[in-house]
């Protein structure tokens, strides 16, 4: 890996070193943990908290959420075959991979606002109940993050199709988006089994 | 087109307004008319603003923070002579609705602008050059949180002559901050001043963290690592966790004003405990990640000018890192008042007296290190012994109010005002313009006037005493905070005392600014040239190099091989810069536009939300967003100083230092 020889060249005298870049955007993703934490938290303080407005269990529905997961699961596995692309040097393949997993969370992404859409048009928007301020600003806050990490996305494969090689610095922005994508995959697991499941039954 | 923005929102109805307006129009034309008259726009641009080098942006920080006291304590004299005055059917002269914005940007900029900012401004100063490192781990990202903390204080600048700024005291509790009491301009000031703050504050954190996890020169095992760095170290650590949820906290008030949510709002099942639970679980941290590093400054200083080996270096870290843990195990004895119970108070009152167990572990390593040395009592010795009894008294004033019996009267009286001006005056500030003291001749090459040095430590000590000794009595005497006018006369007299304490403080700034100024006047003279890097005979590893150090730092990576490297160096006679050589070509980052364009950006777009001037804001967030991708796209964006260029900016050092030693 691209960030273990940063580490060794950190002990070497005449060796530029890079810079610890996948650790370091490892850091700052734990910091991002801590927000989903807070608003996590914040959710279940809230979690009963309807003002005489509509419950969970009476405004979530399975089907539109199996899909979204579904999506976002399988966006999580191309991205993976994307870094096995990449570490092959295979650019075009890369692209190839790096698109699909841009359309399936673009899906994700449209089956979210559709369901706010949805929720808002039956009067169970945010400002409905401090439950539904908690439920929508902890989806949407990983909503945003998933809608930057397709503009991450189309940044690299743009980005990618002006190279011949895929050089250390390119391999270190794809391990970031990497880790990115993945943690977010691993937030939405949280947020379908503890906000939706947990309203629901 | 301009939102809510209209001239009636230009408070030219409030004279003082009008005329501080004046003032910094004037010296802001002078300034600004200065640089350009000597032409040094493209120097400034070019070897400042869009600088990656760590020593610059410490400079930057540390100018930041000045700025920002002078603001901080204008404010600040001018609440002192409020209640001086207003008694006794006597209003002031400050109406409360101005008064009120008073205390709440005094709090905010004294914390969020002079104290972070002069902390990280130490932290780039020191951390790479003590522990061996070229720079940080991520230079652009220090330029990017320079230029977010700086348009945040921009931001909040304008408030004063663009609307007016929060009422609601320097962390906006609700439901007072929300929408239905506070409807003006004032809280989206402040909601965004932090936040863009805090983006740059949170990269700092993960930054040095990195830096000090990645980058310790060859030889540094932990247990080798200057104590500074150790306590930047856990500072960095409290911010990382710390911040994301102030993040979170002022992101949902700012919902519940921008979207009408129901947070914190009195009705739609909000709860506004929680909001205070959530803004102490960053805010108790917060004042650790402050404290820190200033006992940090005073473990450097200490050992130095006692001319002996730090007491129990051991026992110091793991002291720090006590506190880091235990810093997050007491946020609730903010709120005592509450009503949680009497277990739950009991608890939370324990872990706080628990914490003056590792501080006092600490004082004692002071008073042990100086047990027995050569003390000299250069002026950072003056702040350091001011600081051990000022902050001494603090703690135990903080242990009082640990007691939640005692806390249910004393919370929110003065007496808790006295208590943080305290700890954070004589803790926090004592402690980082001791290491201003120490640390300036290594960022500018020469040092600063210790007679003026010690002038300003005098008055700030006495001053800080009789301004905020009266104010425990008055905690005493029933006088909460935040009054804008009183009818008590027992009170009077107390309040006279602290206002003369504010003059002494005011003093003591006239003496820093002074002492700047002589020292600048007279930094060519030979005894303030600081020729060989090492002016206080000093331990660690940053007094190896140059002063100013070489834009590289070192022309050969340290290696170490003791605790207090650089000491043990001298001591055995290794030559610790490798003079001679062979140099290699060292590789360097290029300075960048983007970090200032990320401000630039970013200052629109918050002035645009705050006055919901919904285009701009959409212009601030598309020029943030494009600044960073045009950024990644670059390729050039570092470069190579050949082995020659390095040879010779070493050689002439070298040559200096023999002349030194010739005379």
């Amino acid at each position: 890996m691209a960030h273990d020889t940063t580490f060794h060249d950190a002990h070497s005298d005449h060796e530029h070193h890079a810079p610890p870049t996948v650790f370091g955007f490892w850091v700052y993703l734990m910091t991002d943990c801590i927000i989903f934490g807070t608003l996590f938290a914040v959710f279940a303080t809230f979690r009963n908290q309807y003002a005489g407005g509509p419950t969970g269990k009476e405004l979530f529905e399975i089907s539109g959420l199996a899909m979204e997961t579904a999506l976002l699961l399988v966006s999580s596995i191309t991205y993976g075959f994307g870094m096995i692309a990449a570490h092959k040097g295979a650019i075009r393949s890369v692209q190839l991979w790096l698109a699909i997993t841009f359309l399936l969370g673009l899906g994700f992404v449209g089956l979210e606002i559709n369901e706010f859409a949805h929720l808002i048009g039956e009067g169970a928007g945010p400002d409905r109940s401090a439950f539904l301020s908690a439920f929508f600003t902890l989806v949407s806050t990983h909503g945003l993050h998933v809608s930057c990490g397709l503009i991450w996305i189309v940044t690299l494969v743009v980005q990618l199709s002006r190279v011949t090689e895929i050089s250390e610095r390119m391999m270190n922005k794809l391990t970031m988006l990497s880790l990115f994508w993945h943690f977010l995959d691993i937030v939405w697991i949280c947020v379908f089994s503890f906000v939706y499941l947990g309203s629901m039954i | 087109m301009l939102g809510r923005l209209s001239f009636a929102d230009i408070p030219v109805d409030v004279p003082i307004l009008v005329g501080t307006f004046a003032g910094v129009a004037v010296i802001g034309i002078a300034v600004l008319a200065l640089i350009t008259y000597y032409g040094k726009w493209g120097y400034l641009w070019k070897e400042w603003f869009t600088s990656v080098d760590h020593k610059r942006l410490a400079v930057m920080y540390i100018v930041l923070a000045l700025v920002a006291l002078a603001r901080g304590f204008a404010d600040a004299i001018m609440m002192r002579t409020q209640l001086a005055l207003a008694y006794a059917g006597n209003p002031g002269y400050l109406p409360p609705h101005h008064y009120d914005q008073i205390f709440s940007a005094h709090g905010t900029i004294m914390i969020f602008f002079l104290a972070m900012a002069f902390m990280t401004g130490l932290f780039n100063l020191v951390v790479p050059l003590q522990i061996g490192a070229r720079d940080v781990a991520f230079p652009f990202l220090n330029n990017l949180s320079f230029w977010m903390t700086a348009i945040a204080f921009i931001l909040i600048n304008i408030s004063l002559f663009i609307g007016e700024f929060s009422q609601c005291g320097w962390l906006a509790y609700p439901p007072l901050s929300e929408t239905q009491f506070s409807p003006g301009v004032g809280v989206d000031y402040y909601i965004w001043a932090v936040q863009l703050s805090g983006v740059g504050t949170l990269l700092t954190g993960v930054n040095f963290f990195v830096t000090i996890v990645k980058m310790r020169a060859p030889g540094m095992t932990w247990m080798k690592v200057p104590v500074f760095t150790w306590t930047a170290f856990c500072a960095c650590v409290l911010i990382m966790v710390a911040f994301p949820v102030l993040t979170v906290v002022l992101g949902m008030l700012g919902l519940d004003r921008y979207l009408g949510m129901h947070f914190f709002t009195n009705d739609g099942g909000g709860n506004q405990m929680l909001y205070l639970s959530l803004i102490w679980t960053w805010g108790h941290p917060e004042v650790y990640i402050l404290i820190l590093p200033a006992f940090g400054v005073f473990s450097e200083v200490v050992p130095t000018f006692s001319r002996k080996p730090l007491f129990g270096y051991a026992t110091m870290v793991y002291a720090t890192c006590a506190i880091m843990v235990l810093s997050f195990l007491v946020w609730l004895h903010h709120f005592f008042t509450m009503g949680a119970g009497a277990d739950v108070n009991a608890f939370f009152g324990i872990a706080t007296m628990v914490i003056s167990i590792p501080t006092g572990v600490k004082l004692f390593n002071w008073l042990f290190t100086m047990y027995k040395g050569r003390v000299e009592f250069h002026a950072t010795m003056y702040w350091a012994v001011g600081f051990m009894i000022t902050f001494t008294i603090g703690g135990m004033t903080g242990v009082m109010m640990a007691i939640p019996a005692a806390d249910f009267v004393l919370h929110n009286s003065l007496f808790l005002i006295a208590h943080f001006h305290n700890v954070i005056i004589g803790g926090v500030y004592f402690g980082y313009v001791c290491g201003m003291n120490y640390w300036f001749p290594k960022a500018l090459g020469f040092k600063l006037n210790e007679a003026w040095g010690k002038a300003a430590f005098w008055f700030w000590f006495v001053g800080f005493y009789v301004a905020f000794m009266p104010l425990y009595v008055l905690g005493f005497d029933g006088m909460t905070r935040r009054l804008n006018h009183y009818d008590n006369p027992a009170w009077h007299p107390w309040l006279l005392i602290a206002e003369v304490g504010a003059v002494l403080v005011f003093c003591g700034i006239a003496c820093q600014v002074i002492q700047l100024y002589v020292s600048i006047r007279d930094r060519n003279l030979p005894q303030n040239v600081d020729v060989t890097g090492d002016p206080w005979n000093a331990r660690s590893l940053e007094w190896s190099t140059s002063s100013p150090p070489p834009i590289y730092n070192f022309a050969i990576t340290p290696h170490v091989h003791d605790l207090d490297a650089f000491m043990h160096d001298k001591e055995n006679g290794i030559d610790t810069r490798g003079a001679g050589g062979p140099y290699a070509p060292i590789h360097m980052p290029k300075n960048t536009a983007a970090g200032f364009m990320v401000g630039a950006f970013s200052l629109v777009l918050g002035f645009a939300a705050i006055w919901y001037i919904w285009w701009l804001a959409a212009i601030g967030l598309i020029g943030v967003f494009a600044t960073v991708i045009i950024r990644s796209a670059n390729q050039d964006v570092d470069y190579y100083i050949p082995a020659e260029e390095v040879a010779r900016i070493e050689n002439e050092h070298s040559r200096k230092l023999m002349v030194q030693a010739a005379e």
